[in-house]
């Protein structure tokens, strides 16, 4: 009987984990290969024909005498992508947290409101969002226009096109991830317990740090851990808000598909941004056991 | 948390104007842009009457519309796929633990794990390696990979919610299992597989990177030709464009969110 009702259930599982593994997982693996497989004289790859061309060219070059030379090129987009999401998770952070503690403190019927309003955005296309963001911070923009009128001279903001507003583009996309996990954990926070701080003749300092921050501290972990992941591999922000003058590592991955016609590097590339991802997954789940229901 | 917002206790400074600024930044941006695509004046910057005209230009224009086909026939067929396949795997997944559960449940919700831009790329090279052109159906199965956990987890969290009595009575009265799926799951599991769905379609909708790498040059999605028109300049017919992309995901979210609460 237990048999019987195990293969059904494998026979309802098996059209959607069937279809995944074969269109993602298989797809996944042969990136991997790829990336050890010699470039193609004219784009593409010669398949069968190993190489770690991919992963020498990562940071070494060829010079004129065909000595390998380091190359801090690519290393360059690699610390910048951590820069820059580094310092959108501590953006997301500090807009997120304040907006999580106040929505957590709101009654019911209206918290539900606000946490759909948070959500809405990121159901939106992303184009469109970084799109409306040029709009703004263009030069002769709607930021730069405010400013003129209020008098502030700006000689044009020059703000787009700037590391600046690849920064300010990505904590706005991906903000609603900083608050969803951090608001389920205040959620659930006993509220008895701050009050017993401040019975026991605590601040409203000391009661953030000593009770709230700690019993938040899953939720800020699975926000940061949102935010900071996904906005290693941005693609669209960078390109549009950057101008592609400020490449991260998912441009630089599209470009080897693009114009600079290396496949291998591609992979390789792309592998190491999935590795960087599923480590950091790996050691969060391994830190924090479960996950808050909202981040699953 | 339950308190007493009007107790003076829980008021720390600075939390509710962070808050105010926080959906303010949230929401300047698309009330901007839906406010501009109204604009009379080429010059985004200044207000100078309202107009629907750019509105008529974008709709008259042949290629744009071509594109919006393109992005239905993909959304459409993605979130069929993607729905059935992920309601028959929450119906499987909700009948109690069983051996190799943690590792279908990973592969589930693997796509939602993977950078696009991993996945755009790896999945145009399994494409080329099989030679398989790339075009529409290219774009719909890897869009039908993405959609399945967006379908997936709203079905799976309605099951959840569900009382097992009601299948077991059902079998009781001698419904064989076919009849207590049609007629007592499904009635109750349909604003969840609906919800699922509607997700699905905006996510595949709105989808910008995966297309753009697996579609080829014969599927141009609306995103795909939106990028092309922002790369050229900042144009009212963007503006119009794109505000009605953002009109349709935010009605669908809102629809998709009414009916996952209508109550069992």
């Amino acid at each position: 009987m237990g048999n019987i009702i195990r293969s059904k259930r494998f026979w309802l599982v098996a059209p959607a984990v069937v279809y995944i593994g074969f269109f993602m997982a298989v797809p996944l693996l042969q990136m991997a290969y790829v990336s050890m497989l010699e470039r193609g004289d004219y784009g593409g790859v010669n398949w069968g024909v190993f190489s770690m061309d991919a992963y020498i060219s990562f940071i070494f070059e060829r010079d004129l005498m065909d000595n390998l030379v380091v190359n801090t090129d690519y290393l360059q987009i690699f610390a910048r992508s951590f820069g820059l999401s580094a310092m959108t998770t501590v953006f997301a952070l500090l807009l997120g947290f304040p907006t999580a503690f106040y929505i957590s403190t709101q009654p019911q019927s209206r918290r539900n409101f606000l946490i759909f309003l948070v959500t809405i955005p990121f159901w939106t296309n992303i184009l469109v969002r970084n799109y409306a963001w040029m709009l703004l911070l263009r030069n002769g923009g709607l930021i730069d226009g405010a400013l003129n009128w209020m008098g502030i001279e700006t000689g044009g903001l020059d703000v787009l096109y700037t590391p600046y507003a690849v920064s300010i583009g990505l904590t706005y996309t991906y903000l609603p991830f900083m608050v969803l996990p951090i608001y389920a954990s205040l959620e659930k926070l006993d509220h008895r317990l701050v009050e017993a701080a401040f019975d026991l003749g605590a601040d409203k300092r000391r009661a953030m740090s000593r009770v709230i921050l700690p019993l938040a501290a899953p939720g800020i972990a699975a926000g940061c851990i949102l935010v900071f992941i996904p906005c290693l591999g941005a693609y669209v922000t960078p390109e549009l808000l950057g101008g592609g003058k400020f490449m991260m590592i998912a441009n630089l991955i599209g470009s080897q598909f693009g114009a600079a016609r290396n496949w291998p590097l591609g992979a390789g590339l792309g592998f190491v941004l999935l590795a960087l991802v599923l480590i950091s997954m790996m050691v969060y789940s391994f830190k924090f056991k479960s996950l808050p229901e909202e981040s699953r | 948390m339950k308190v007493d917002a009007s107790n003076p206790l829980w008021r720390f400074r600075g939390i509710t104007s962070t808050a105010m600024f926080f959906f303010a930044y949230l929401y300047l941006p698309i009330v901007v842009l839906i406010a501009l695509s109204f604009n009379e004046n080429r010059l985004a910057t200044i207000w100078t009457g309202f107009t629907m005209d750019w509105y008529v230009t974008a709709l008259s224009n042949d290629d744009m519309l071509r594109a919006a086909q393109n992005s239905i026939v993909i959304a459409v067929s993605a979130t069929v796929l993607a729905t059935i396949a992920a309601t028959l795997a929450a119906m499987g997944m909700s009948r109690g633990r069983f051996k190799g559960e943690a590792g279908v449940s990973a592969m589930l919700v693997l796509p939602l794990l993977v950078p696009e831009i991993v996945t755009a790329i790896a999945t145009l090279l399994f494409f080329v390696a099989l030679g398989i052109k790339l075009g529409l159906l290219t774009v719909i199965i890897a869009h039908t990979v993405f959609c399945i956990p967006f379908a997936y987890l709203p079905i799976r969290a309605r099951l959840e919610g569900m009382d097992p009595a009601l299948v077991e009575a059902a079998n009781d009265l001698y419904a064989n299992e076919w009849k207590a799926f049609r007629r007592v799951t499904l009635p109750l599991l349909w604003p969840g597989i609906l919800s699922g769905a509607m997700l699905s379609f905006i996510i595949s909708l709105d989808d910008f990177v995966i297309s753009y790498f697996v579609g080829g040059a014969g599927a141009t999605t609306l995103p795909i030709y939106i990028f092309g028109m922002i790369r050229i300049g900042i144009t009212p017919e963007v503006n119009a464009v794109s505000a009605m992309m953002l009109i349709v995901s935010i009605l669908f979210v809102s629809i998709s969110f009414l009916i996952d609460r209508i109550r069992y």
